[in-house]
């Protein structure tokens, strides 16, 4: 069957168009659009993108090629993207690794027998001073350890991903600066509200101390839609 | 230490919010700015600030913009480049999570100065939250007649876009990033033309980062001058958000001027070597910066030398600036460093960098997409104990034919530090050369036990 965007998400693409003074602008916006409702740029995907931006397919084609994060076959119903760049590798990227391969019993590259989660490796994601974390779906998981990991990866098959996301997922925090009169920590006030920022860096754990239990409070509301 | 600016909103109770930002001083510059003031005289202070770009280059944000001179019937664009993905660097994320209404009270501010009615943030595919909440924002500003047709009551149309990428680190180069913008595969273009002359759709465009932009309005609102003087540097001003990341006690990021050192960072800042371990080499400003060897000392003994002041001392008690750095034969980079301990095999560490150069080369290239490889490829031969002493110069040898013979600066970015590796960290290289890589050996020693037994 012909691929076509949902009525709402049609009318997405309009406001779109009108944001650039060329229609092939628009192209990554209404693919990232069509990624999400359909998981992936499939064949038919492909064709509809093509006559709704006036572009060839061999255009498109091109660029979905390009880019990682648009998938040119199916994946599954959780994306799971390690970081394995050196910052998250100095503190245990590879640990996280393992335990992925082990718990998914999947390679990375591959998806879960079960097709709950496609695992794929990641080069840097930007949140190298939270390392080691994982991306799952649209969201980040920081400061990991593997129970942590555990307890994420249970809430994405049990509940979902956007419970897991509220649940579990951290976006950016901010170090205060240690002083240089013997370097205490300042560490975050219990969170006032559930949408509450991490105004210090709690310390991360060292090798001797006992890691936090608590991350990253969750961020609100969601970003996007469930493909 | 300084009063923190750029960052001065991050820990207010959801201060990413419009209301809750305008209490704490949010969009009172712009408003003083579009309603009392010249662009010339904006476009001024930002130059005076001496703002070097912070998006890796170091290049003086009020420079770029003298550059543009738009022919008739051309529209200039502001593109905000927030393709944060130089491994390492985690700072503009904190930027569009925390306090996305300063990145867009800068973009307003600095589209009045340059006489752009458009600006697009690019903002890397990963970053789907943090691309939620400038869109949120966006639409708040929009509502409260920030943005639109006319902001703050001026006749001067402003409205900022959020362009979400798909995954491609190629895209934080400014000319793959206006082909990204404009729907194509990320692959730099030829210069000239820069930008500023020919750039977004064809016309002329000025690519700032986002801590660049972002720092606009403490500029206008304190004066170029002012501002610059915050920085300890000569034409190097303001203050920066340093990140941390790796072996130390507290990584994460902090506000602190411009010159502050290496060692003060590591030790002050983030809290000193996880474990007390030694410091064995710190990656300074993203993997493309040439590592720094705290057991190096700085050789410059003539006095007409630019480090000469710190003739003898270690490379890591030099004053971190753009011009600093660079006659220590690095870069600042993005000024979020890397920290290894002694625990760190330094080839198995450049092995991983140098995978991450291969995986995101765009091909467009021979001597890059091919060198990439093929420096894995020896890299892989030295872990494995399949390595020869020749290979060492082999590595650099790739590294110089790589440099400078390519369309963008993707192949420079690997052969510096590729270069950096073998010159600080010969003997290990040559080690691997003769045993291959210590059995077992790993990134990750120092954290492993919390890592795999945490709570």
């Amino acid at each position: 069957m012909a691929f076509a965007l949902t009525p709402e998400r049609e009318q997405q693409v309009d406001e779109i168009l009108t944001r650039y003074p060329e229609r092939r602008a628009a192209l990554l916006p209404v693919l990232w659009l069509c990624q999400r409702q359909n998981g992936w740029i499939s064949p038919d995907v492909a064709e509809y993108v093509s006559k709704r931006l006036e572009l060839s397919t061999a255009i498109i084609q091109g660029v979905v090629t390009f880019y990682t994060m648009f998938f040119d076959e199916p994946v599954g119903e959780n994306v799971v993207w390690v970081c394995r760049t050196l910052s998250c590798d100095l503190r245990g990227g590879k640990a996280i690794q393992d335990h992925l391969e082990r718990k998914l019993d999947c390679t990375v590259g591959h998806t879960s027998s079960d097709g709950k989660f496609t695992l794929l490796k990641a080069e840097c994601l930007a949140a190298c001073g939270q390392a080691p974390m994982v991306q799952i779906n649209d969201y980040y998981y920081e400061n990991l350890n593997v129970k942590q990991l555990d307890r994420i990866l249970d809430a994405h098959a049990t509940k979902g991903g956007e419970a897991a996301a509220a649940e579990f997922s951290t976006f950016a925090s901010f170090g205060t600066p240690c002083g240089s009169n013997g370097g205490a920590v300042t560490s975050a006030p219990p969170p006032p509200s559930k949408e509450a920022v991490r105004v210090a860096s709690q310390p991360p754990p060292a090798a001797s101390d006992p890691p936090p239990a608590a991350l990253d409070p969750p961020p609100p509301g969601t970003t996007g839609d469930e493909s | 230490m300084s009063a923190p600016l750029l960052t001065s909103r991050f820990g207010i109770d959801e201060g990413w919010k419009l209301a809750i930002a305008e209490r704490a001083g949010a969009y009172e510059v712009a408003r003083q700015a579009l309603t009392g003031r010249q662009p010339a005289e904006l476009r001024e202070e930002v130059k005076k600030a001496n703002i070097r770009g912070r998006g890796g280059a170091g290049f003086p944000a009020g420079v770029k913009w003298g550059f543009l001179n738009p022919q008739d019937g051309e529209q200039i664009y502001l593109v905000i480049n927030a393709d944060e993905s130089e491994p390492g660097t985690f700072k503009d994320r904190s930027i569009m999570d925390l306090d996305p209404h300063r990145l867009i009270e800068g973009a307003i501010i600095s589209c009045f100065a340059i006489d752009a009615h458009v600006a697009y943030i690019y903002v890397r595919g990963e970053l789907a939250f943090s691309v939620s909440r400038l869109e949120e924002a966006i639409a708040e500003a929009r509502q409260a007649g920030y943005l639109g047709e006319r902001p703050f009551g001026v006749d001067h149309a402003i409205d900022v876009h959020v362009h979400s990428g798909a995954g491609a680190y190629i895209c934080g180069e400014e000319t793959a990033l206006l082909n990204s913008l404009e729907g194509r595969r990320g692959e730099p273009r030829l210069k000239p033309p820069f930008p500023a002359v020919k750039g977004a759709f064809g016309m002329p465009t000025i690519v700032n980062n986002v801590e660049t932009i972002a720092a606009v309005p403490n500029i206008i609102e304190m004066g170029g001058e002012a501002w610059s003087a915050l920085g300890r540097l000569p034409g190097d001003g303001g203050l920066r958000i340093y990140g941390v990341s790796g072996h130390v006690k507290n990584p994460g990021l902090f506000e602190a001027p411009v010159g502050i050192t290496m060692r003060e960072l590591i030790d002050d800042y983030a809290g000193g070597m996880l474990g007390g371990r030694p410091l064995k080499a710190v990656i300074p400003g993203g993997s493309s910066t040439p590592v720094l060897d705290p057991r190096r000392k700085v050789d410059a003994p003539n006095e007409d030398h630019p480090l000469h002041k710190w003739h003898g001392r270690s490379e890591i008690d030099v004053p971190m600036g753009v011009d600093t750095y660079r006659a220590l034969g690095t870069m600042l980079g993005t000024c979020c460093a890397i920290v290894m301990d002694d625990t760190v095999n330094m080839v198995e560490a450049c092995r991983n960098l140098m995978r991450f150069y291969k995986h995101e080369s765009c091909g467009q290239c021979t001597p890059c997409r091919e060198g990439t490889g093929w420096l894995v490829d020896v890299l892989d031969n030295l872990c494995n104990g399949r390595g020869k002493p020749e290979d060492v110069d082999l590595l650099v040898n790739i590294s110089n034919n790589m440099m400078g013979n390519t369309i963008c600066a993707f192949a420079d970015g690997t052969a510096m530090p590729m270069l950096g590796m073998v010159q600080k960290f010969r003997e290990e290289f040559m080690d691997a050369a003769a045993h291959g890589l210590p059995d077992g050996v790993r990134h990750d020693d120092s954290v492993r036990g919390s890592v795999e037994g945490g709570a």
